[in-house]
């Protein structure tokens, strides 16, 4: 009986130490779910969800301090992959998160003063321009985020909706079912 | 006798060939006015070079290709631009996209052009030749033709040419090897040159046999040593590429894969006519043979000129009156086009017109019942109703997992469907969301790089800012503390000075005598000693009062 005793609490000294041990060893840098829940944001970087920016929320939704639903650019597919991720229920959208069609930022070449204000706004580095200067947008990097349009002094700065082309076409489900809520 | 392979699966749909293979190959008259699109081929949209007004000459080229992925578009006559716009083109969206608008006079009057001596020109060259003249895969698929003679320092042992045609009702190749068999040869040594494969295998079904004897009749007068025409047994879709490459070389190219990492490249009969008469002759991509059949009362193959509006190009083969649509491509794999006003392009190698007689509406689709017919016929040997369950439900991620990817949409599958599951639309669907989606994913990988990028430049520029403001504190707290060392270091020397005259002083009241004080009397030295214990008594009593460096009165 305490020979039996002593065993057991040698192993779960060994374990522990074994256990402890490799926690310090093989720690992981940064947050794992994090990263994996960035990864599928949509990386428009709106701040629409209340974070500055995909990250930040990222963050917030792995500590588990925010909704799944809060995203509106990720649309309802962005909260049933969030969903899938985190195996948790779906959520719809809140009052007046609903999702909007793409649009790309245009600056009104003519009236753009080169004040440079939606430079520094621009979360991803969109917009070239130089003070003084005609400022424009590289449409190829424009995420539609809407940043750039309130610091904008002679509101030259629209939101074009992005087309569909022959490019961009897709064929459509030949049953028009509504998208898959909850699996 | 070469052994031949084969493929998984396969049907045998009717062929309905016979219709329009009664005549031979007629040039298409030059219709009223041609709609030129700039976006015939894969890749990037061509850049219109005319401008509105222009006169132009037939083979003058009138879209550059833009970047690596794209290819040339030329005026198929003579005749004055009249419009650069969006027009309705040759797409099942049924979105218009940009296209030349040309009125022909009517001359056909060709631009100054010469072939060059091909055994004498650089690969590079020629390539770079092919995509000046716009050829592009003729097959269906007008993959540019420069892209894909680069073997991409692969070793290649095999080019297969294909004249299969497998696909019911679609005429023009087999007629195309009937009649111009030596140019087709001669094309098709020449991207052998430009892979530097060793072999060319020619593979053609074996229900035309014309054609096949053509082909081989032509080989002997040209005395191509290292090429072989092979005919193929007629099963429905040996037309593939990857499923003629397994026919002829028994290769497996699996999807994602290029064949000249297997070392085997296919290129369509047609296509390798027209990099012949682009090379050797100078002609660009003008005109194609399309099959015109389905409800017209004489169906037969056209040479037309890219651009000649539908409607123009059925006319001549006799519209009739209860056609309600037109298919571009065959029954199994071809796709409905939005009117009958569109024109023709590079890759439309036969249109269907259609009547409700001729190809009565589907019966409802019914559900699936699992009795794994489509799978029994797949040639891409997937699991095609797998693969429609996810489709429908939106399961893309399990689609790819099925390897979606390597289905051909040939249509095999719903033509054995006892439930008349429209199979290939769920697949086509499915892939096209896969592919938006992958656009959309590299965007925000790209748009998270940036921000990223940004938010450490801000965090950078921050505490290279902060830096520089420590710096200067720094700077100036040292500048303060040099500049109070120096002061004190002036005001030390200064006190030094005056300890030392004082130290001198002391010396030399020290060293004093009165001169009058040698020899003196006894009581003069006692007068003396007395007035001196008085003095150091009062000596003692200044240094005890703190006054002790006053000089010593003499
Ligand atoms: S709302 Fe905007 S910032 Fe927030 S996660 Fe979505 S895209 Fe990113
Ligand atoms: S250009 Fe404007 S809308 Fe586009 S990403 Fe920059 S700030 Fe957002
Ligand atoms: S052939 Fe049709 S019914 Fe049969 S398993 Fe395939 S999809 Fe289902
Ligand atoms: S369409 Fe695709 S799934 Fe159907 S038989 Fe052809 S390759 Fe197979």
């Amino acid at each position: 009986m305490i020979s039996a005793l002593w065993v057991m609490i040698g192993i779960s000294l060994l374990l522990g130490t074994v256990l402890g041990y490799s926690a310090l060893k093989f720690k992981v840098e940064g947050n794992p779910l994090a990263e994996k829940i960035d990864a599928v944001l949509p990386q428009t970087q709106c701040g629409q969800c209340g974070f500055p920016g995909c990250k930040p929320y990222a963050e917030a939704i792995a500590k588990g301090e925010v909704g799944i639903n809060k995203c509106p650019p990720g649309g309802e597919e962005g909260i049933q992959k969030l969903a899938d991720l985190l195996g948790v229920e779906f959520q719809p959208f809140g009052e007046g998160a609903a999702p909007k069609a793409k649009a790309l930022a245009f600056i009104d070449e003519q009236t753009c003063i080169g004040c440079t204000l939606c430079i520094q706004a621009c979360p991803v580095d969109a917009i070239v321009g130089a003070a003084k200067q005609m400022h424009t947008i590289i449409s190829s990097e424009c995420t539609g985020c809407e940043l750039c349009l309130p610091p904008c002094p002679v509101d030259c700065i629209s939101m074009n909706q992005v087309g569909e082309d022959i490019g961009s076409w897709k064929w459509q489900h030949p049953v028009i079912i509504p998208i898959k809520i909850a699996a | 006798m070469r052994t031949l392979f084969s493929f998984h699966g396969g049907v045998h749909p009717a062929t309905h060939k016979a219709e329009s293979t009664r005549t031979p190959i007629t040039r298409a008259a030059i219709p009223s006015k041609l709609v030129i699109p700039l976006w015939q081929h894969v890749g990037n949209r061509s850049v219109p070079i005319v401008q509105v007004g222009d006169h132009v000459l037939k083979g003058q080229k009138i879209g550059r290709p833009e970047g690596k992925l794209s290819s040339a578009v030329h005026a198929s006559t003579s005749g004055t631009v009249s419009a650069i716009d969006m027009q309705l083109v040759a797409h099942h969206s049924g979105l218009p996209d940009l296209c030349v608008t040309l009125i022909p006079d009517g001359k056909d009057e060709w631009v100054t052009h010469a072939g060059v001596d091909i055994a004498h020109t650089a690969p590079a060259e020629l390539r770079h030749l092919l995509r000046k003249a716009g050829v592009v895969g003729l097959g269906g698929a007008v993959f540019p033709s420069d892209l894909k003679t680069d073997a991409h320092h692969h070793q290649m042992r095999t080019l297969v040419i294909n004249g299969a045609e497998c696909e019911p009702y679609i005429t023009c190749d087999d007629m195309l090897m009937r009649e111009r068999a030596l140019d087709i040869l001669h094309g098709a040594e020449l991207l052998r040159e430009l892979l530097q494969a060793e072999e060319v295998l020619i593979g053609i079904e074996d229900n035309k046999p014309e054609a096949i004897a053509a082909m081989q009749l032509a080989v002997t007068q040209a005395g191509y040593r290292k090429m072989e025409v092979l005919s193929v047994p007629t099963v429905y879709p040996s037309g593939g590429a990857k499923q003629l490459i397994r026919i002829l070389t028994g290769i497996e190219v699996a999807a994602g894969v290029r064949s000249t990492e297997k070392g085997v490249q296919c290129f369509n009969v047609a296509t390798a006519y027209s990099a012949w008469r682009a090379l050797a002759h100078g002609e660009p991509l003008l005109s194609r043979i399309i099959t015109v059949t389905g409800n017209v009362s004489h169906a037969q193959n056209f040479e037309v000129l890219i651009g000649t509006p539908l409607n123009e190009l059925v006319a001549l083969a006799g519209s009739q009156p209860d056609t309600t649509r037109h298919i571009m491509g065959g029954p199994m794999m071809g796709v409905d086009l939005p009117s009958g006003t569109v024109s023709v392009t590079k890759a439309t190698n036969c249109i269907i017109a259609s009547s409700p007689k001729l190809f009565p509406p589907p019966a409802p689709a019914l559900p699936c019942i699992r009795c794994v017919r489509c799978a029994d016929v797949c040639p891409a040997d997937l699991q095609p109703q797998d693969l429609y369950w996810f489709a429908k439900s939106n399961n893309f991620g399990k689609a790819q997992e099925f390897n979606l990817a390597d289905c051909i949409e040939c249509g095999a599958c719903a033509y054995v469907c006892p439930s008349n599951i429209p199979l290939v639309q769920y697949y086509r669907y499915a892939k096209s969301e896969i592919h938006a989606r992958s656009v959309e994913k590299l965007a925000a990988d790209k748009a998270r790089e940036r921000h990223d990028y940004r938010q450490f430049r801000i965090e950078r520029e921050k505490t290279e800012k902060a830096q520089r403001l420590a710096q200067k504190e720094r700077d100036a707290a040292a500048a303060k503390a040099s500049f109070d060392a120096n002061l004190a270091a002036t005001e030390n020397a200064q006190q030094q000075t005056i300890n030392e005259a004082i130290e001198r002083a002391k010396a030399q009241a020290v060293g004093t005598h009165a001169l009058n004080t040698e020899a003196l009397t006894p009581e003069q030295l006692a007068k003396i000693a007395a007035v001196d214990a008085r003095r150091a008594k009062l000596h003692e009593l200044a240094a005890n009062a703190g006054a002790d460096d006053e000089p010593p009165k003499s």
